[in-house]
């Protein structure tokens, strides 16, 4: 449709959270506004700190098709795994 | 409770929550209905805020009048000429624009009274104004914002809140009236003098409106006695009807 807003990938920091997860999206005019509908539609029950907002478009995707060159020559390297070292408290959170 | 006529503090407090109980009324009337599903939740999000108010303004309210009422009683059980809102706030919604236009000009002087408010001798009113104080800070900044989009927007978006402003324009200036209540409340410093509030509400109103290519009406005339209880419009009695309704219907009521 002609005039539809564009379209907004939403990204929230939790209270506890170290990072910005993405939480879904929305339809806004602007970046003010995208960052406003945010505000109301995903953090309602106190979920966040911070709000990202991108506009879809600007966001590169790997294909579906490729996810087997992409992914699977990973499976077979479990010693790529951190679960055989020790890490020691001091490190905090990692 | 701070020195004044128990009465008058009464007063006040109704036009303060009264305020907030019909506009919080007025913009539920969206919820399912907005143009977009975002500006739907965020009109819902702004009616919870103001219904929240208005609990704790009458809440207030009743506890002063101390006639074993709630607040429930006071917004659920008064009839018409006992309602002590600005006119501005029971208008009917109109159009989208018109809604938001409604929400900017009262979002505006509520931002200006609860930043008095918070330095109120009475506590508990400046403990309400500050809590109200951050969701009104956000509710201005989102109308105006939608104001500004609007009406400095397509040629349909900006005549149809041309025509809005022309509409409510008259409807503002009853914000800034007062009277012995008022004066009582100011000279106790409770609450300010309403008439000091317009020159940062017009501050704050003719730089949103310029930005939205907005033009303030010329004429002086203004709608007014509804803060006073002289008079309200034809619509707050259908607006009472459709939310009175179920705690007449069935007194009591718990669910």
């Amino acid at each position: 449709m002609k005039n539809e807003w564009p379209l907004w990938e939403v990204f929230i920091r939790g209270q506890h959270g170290m990072s910005h997860r993405h939480v879904g999206s929305l339809h806004a005019p602007d970046p003010e506004t995208a960052i406003r509908n945010a505000r109301d539609v995903y953090t309602r029950r106190n979920e966040g700190v911070s709000i990202w907002v991108v506009e879809a478009r600007h966001i590169a995707a790997s294909s579906p098709d490729e996810k087997g060159p992409l992914f699977e020559p990973s499976e077979s390297k479990i010693y790529r795994h951190p679960t055989f070292f020790d890490i020691p408290d001091e490190a905090g959170q990692m | 409770m701070a020195d004044v006529d128990k009465d008058k503090l009464v007063q006040f407090l109704l036009r303060m929550g009264d305020n907030t109980l019909i506009l919080g009324h007025r913009v539920s009337e969206w919820c399912g209905h907005s143009p977009v599903l975002e500006e739907d939740i965020a009109l819902a999000n702004t009616a919870l805020d103001l219904i929240g108010q208005t609990q704790m303004w009458l809440g207030y309210a009743a506890e002063v009048q101390d006639e074993g009422k709630s607040a429930d009683d006071l917004a659920f059980l008064r009839d018409v000429w006992d309602f002590r809102n600005l006119l501005l706030v029971e208008l009917p919604n109109g159009d989208f624009g018109r809604t938001l236009m409604r929400q900017f000009l009262f979002d505006a002087w509520a931002s200006v009274m609860l930043g008095r408010l918070i330095r109120s001798s009475d506590e508990r009113i400046a403990a309400i104004a500050a809590k109200a104080g951050k969701e009104v800070a956000y509710h201005v900044e989102r109308s105006a914002g939608t104001v500004v989009g609007l009406g400095d927007g397509t040629e349909e978006s900006h005549d149809r809140m041309q025509a809005a402003l022309d509409y409510l324009w008259p409807y503002v200036g009853e914000m800034f009236e007062s009277d012995e209540t008022d004066a009582a409340l100011a000279a106790a410093k409770i609450a300010p003098d309403p008439s000091s509030l317009r020159t940062d509400y017009d501050a704050l109103v003719n730089k949103v409106l310029a930005e939205a290519t907005l033009d303030i009406p010329a004429g002086k005339f203004g709608h007014k006695g509804g803060r006073t209880g002289r008079m309200h419009t034809e619509h707050l009695g259908h607006l009472l009807a459709t939310m009175q309704y179920l705690p007449r219907a069935y007194p009591g009521a718990e669910w």
